[in-house]
């Protein structure tokens, strides 16, 4: 053993090593060079620290880890360095100084013009890095739905007003249908003229019928098939289908570029690194808390976090020592659980499918029958998701008690299922619409295609219910912030019995809060292109949702028992968002290419399909640019494509696995040198002591 | 307002000097100037400068007060020669620089290190590792890990950061494990 055990750490400092490392530091000192002499805590600290002095000369004054009296030094020295270049070298090093110094300062004006800077920092400094996530996610979408709202209005809107009013001398250009039975082409929608009631007009506009169905807000406005601005014609159709393209494109770039930015990724070693205790220990404190209140909060946080894992290892290992009968009992408990859920996802979606069916009929049967039993029935699809939305994830957190896995994974699982459940019930009431659209039994489709009876513009009716979706959404939000949240603050803080404090306590569950505005952001995404001017709904309501969720949580907050943390709650929102885009891409995929569009209203009435555009288009090109278009859709481009790809992810999948090698290599290199080091180290002292 | 005045207190060249020697921005640096010198008693607020602030004064601050890591902080940055902790304001602006938002990581690392090494030796050994826990857990008998759970968690730490097993993290396994490490 050594003699005492300081010995290691003096002899470190006679290692060639640092002796060579202090060597190339040449005449840059340590931080405290009045403390070089003594040979207390602090001369050790300042010399046990050698091969992070100094670095590569190059590297600019303040990025040096030295204090303001080094780094003046440093950079004075560098500056006597640079006098003998020529004076091209001089030249670049200061123009490339000033431009960093105007780049600095652009950062710094432009960061006054982020939205919501000052209110979202106050949040982190309250509420930590984790709730703080779930703002700036928020302000992500309010910035995303208006991008795209800019891109419809530019494009599709505006154009079409412009065309409408005749201004700089437009005109509109129809184009009279060929081949298409006119018995398809009958359209009324009743805008409501003349004297009605103005309860009918709350009605129109909490459902999108009567005066709103006739409004640019939906698909059935844009009935036009070009416009003529002074001598250029504008390709509207066209335009419509692209702007519906470049959105999707928009929102999946930037959804991809945000999550590459936030996560860094760990391909060569295999360590899970959310669950890595260094990184709740050595990155677990928020240094931007600056509430005592909140660090108390923290720290109590950081504690059971700590300790809830180190007793999730232990069951790890007890789970890895279940016996086979125990293994046997748990599988097929897990296997009837599963069942149970499944069956009632199935009954879910039954259900929508019903009252989808039930309310497109009663709608289309009796009209201004009973105007209240008729705005419920409207709405009763809404009704029946946001409560399926709401009663499936408590029962699935109830259920999965049950089968017994680690905390850890069950969270990532409940998450899951709830996921599966608020997008599959858009999917599911899409797949009613369009069966009900497609209802093609006894020939009520033959000449156009879809229902022409009940549903002469389609387009504009799933308009309608993705626009209902989005204010019920939006009203259930408010609702629940109203007469929810803050009855159970008052109730909790006034009444003292034991089981109102133990029940009445809301956490600020981040992970429902984003379910629930993603939920709403892919009813955008597949509402967006029967109404184009939905984008600007959604971003007032992420808007008003901002200031309600921020007031709810500075009253009625209680942190919650299991913190998520900052780092895997921001890839976790995105990786979510991008599954809810993903499916967006399904319904809209289907709309466009399969089902015929409307020949009544919208500007696809001379297409099949909405997709016939682009065909079309292309056929209008110059012979030479359509050639290559073609051979490239082709197969005899697309297989060979396809195949290269694979041979490139391949390679690099090889790459990776090698690299991983080699650093497991490196790694027992280490232990070895250092198992050496310690012998030596023994051997000298030995030495010196003989 | 304030900070025009500020602003005639400090001279260009200094401010330009400032601003290429730490991350701090312009606007940054004559906010910070008007912290340091309320800290200070009113007749030594002429000369900021030269002016050290003792550590009580500094710990007042919101920003460390609720900080458990505040003593090693203002250890850390302190340029004292009495060693009794008292910062003048460039060790102030030392401190905002490294923790400021454009400070690079290398940089946030190596102090974050140094700020953990509670007996300034060096390596992270297993008392130091023990002391951070204990900090990050809070004070009070009752909210500290038993000697059982402090002892798993200190081997579990030590199984990921430490490479060549000595049974001590040093500043280069540090660095590797931080720079994996999402949250930092």
């Amino acid at each position: 053993e050594e003699p005492h055990g300081a010995a290691p750490v003096d002899f470190l400092q006679e290692l060639p090593s640092c002796q060579s490392a202090r060597r190339r530091r040449g005449g840059t000192q340590e931080r405290r060079p009045a403390l070089l002499g003594t040979t207390g805590s602090r001369g050790a600290a300042a010399r046990a620290l050698p091969q992070e002095r100094g670095g590569p000369p190059d590297r600019p004054a303040r990025e040096r880890p030295e204090c303001m009296a080094e780094k003046r030094r440093t950079r004075d020295s560098q500056q006597v360095d640079t006098e003998h270049l020529s004076r091209w070298e001089k030249w670049r090093r200061t123009s490339s100084k000033s431009l960093k110094k105007a780049l600095s300062e652009v950062k710094g004006l432009s960061s006054y013009l982020v939205l919501w800077r000052h209110d979202i920092r106050s949040i982190e400094g309250k509420f930590g890095t984790g709730i703080q996530s779930y703002f700036s996610f928020l302000r992500f979408l309010v910035l995303l739905n208006f991008i795209i709202f800019i891109l419809m209005f530019s494009f599709v809107t505006l154009p079409t007003i412009i065309s409408k009013y005749g201004i700089f001398n437009s005109t509109i250009a129809y184009i009279s249908p060929k081949n298409i039975d006119n018995i398809c082409t009958i359209y009324e929608p009743n805008g409501n003229k003349g004297l009605v009631y103005f309860y009918t007009y709350l009605k129109d506009l909490l459902s999108g019928t009567g005066f709103l169905e006739v409004t640019s807000l939906f698909y059935g406005y844009y009935l036009i098939d070009a416009v003529w601005i002074s001598i250029m014609r504008y390709n509207l159709p066209l335009a419509y289908l692209l702007a519906t393209f470049a959105y999707l494109a928009l929102s999946f770039l930037w959804i991809i570029k945000r999550s590459v930015e936030g996560f860094k990724h760990n391909l060569v070693h295999d360590a899970d690194p959310f669950q890595s205790y260094c990184n709740k220990v050595f990155a677990g404190w928020d240094f931007g808390i600056t509430d005592p209140n909140a660090a108390r909060l923290k720290h109590r946080s950081l504690q059971y976090e700590l300790q809830t894992d180190l007793q999730e290892e232990k069951q790890k290992q007890k789970i890895a020592e279940r016996s086979m009968e125990e293994k046997l009992r748990i599988y097929s408990l897990r296997i009837l659980i599963n069942i149970i859920v499944i069956a009632i996802l199935s009954g879910c979606f039954y259900s929508i499918y019903r009252v989808t069916v039930f309310s497109q009929e009663s709608s289309n049967d009796v009209d201004n029958a009973n105007s209240q039993v008729n705005l419920l029935v409207q709405y009763l699809p809404s009704i029946v998701i946001t409560s399926a939305n709401f009663i499936g994830p408590l029962i699935f957190s109830f259920l999965i008690t049950f089968e017994d896995y680690t905390p850890a994974f069950e969270i990532k699982l409940t998450l899951l299922r709830c996921v599966f459940v608020r997008l599959a019930n858009i999917g599911v009431l899409l797949f009613s619409l369009w069966s009900q659209i497609s209802n093609c039994g006894s020939d009520k489709c033959k000449p156009c295609g879809y229902n022409y009876k009940l549903y002469p513009c389609w387009e504009s009716d799933v308009g309608q219910e993705m626009y209902k979706l989005m204010i019920f959404d939006f009203i259930v939000i408010l609702a629940v912030a109203l007469f929810v949240d803050f009855p159970r603050k008052l109730l909790v803080t006034h009444c003292s019995w034991k089981l109102v404090q133990r029940f009445g306590h809301k956490e600020f569950e981040i992970s429902d809060n984003v379910l629930e505005i993603i939920y709403g952001q892919t009813i955008c995404w597949i509402g967006t292109f029967f109404s184009p001017l939905l984008p600007a709904i959604a971003t007032i309501k992420y808007f008003i949702i901002f200031y309600v969720k921020k007031i709810v949580l500075i009253h009625t907050r209680k942190p919650a028992a299991r913190p998520i943390r900052a780092s895997s709650s921001n890839f976790f929102f995105l990786v979510v968002l991008l599954i809810g885009l993903l499916l967006a891409f399904v319904p809209l995929g289907v709309s466009i290419a399969r089902i015929p569009s409307s020949k009544a209203c919208g500007p696809f009435r001379n297409f099949n399909t909405s997709w016939e555009v682009i065909p079309d288009t292309v056929l209008q090109f110059p012979t030479g640019l359509q050639q290559i278009l073609f051979s490239m859709t082709s197969e005899a481009f697309a297989v060979p494509f396809f195949v290269i790809l694979c041979i490139i992810m391949f390679y690099v999948i090889a790459l990776a696995r090698a690299h991983k090698r080699v650093v497991e290599q490196l790694r027992e290199q280490l232990v070895l040198a250092s198992r050496d080091k310690m012998f030596l180290i023994r051997k000298i002292a030995e030495t010196q002591r003989n | 307002g304030a900070m025009g005045g500020s602003a005639s207190l400090i001279p260009r060249d200094l401010l330009g000097e400032y601003q290429e020697l730490t991350f701090l921005s312009k606007q940054e640096i004559l906010l910070a100037y008007k912290r340091f010198s309320e800290l200070l008693p009113k007749e030594e607020r002429e000369n900021a400068w030269s002016a050290r602030v003792p550590k009580s004064q500094i710990l007042t601050l919101p920003e460390l007060r609720a900080n458990p890591f505040q003593h090693r902080i203002c250890h850390v940055f302190s340029t004292s020669e009495t060693r009794d902790d008292s910062m003048s304001f460039e060790d102030f602006l030392d401190m905002l620089s490294v923790f400021s938002d454009s400070a690079t990581s290398d940089i946030k690392s190596h102090y974050a290190f140094r700020i953990f090494d509670f007996d300034d030796d060096g390596t992270l050994d297993r008392k130091d590792l023990e002391q951070l826990v204990n900090c990050l857990t809070g004070q009070g008998e009752e909210s500290r890990l038993s000697s059982t759970e402090m002892e798993q968690l200190i081997q579990n730490i030590l199984e990921e950061s430490d490479i060549d097993k000595d049974g001590t993290i040093n500043l280069a396994e540090f660095q590797h494990v931080v720079s994996r490490s999402p949250d930092f």
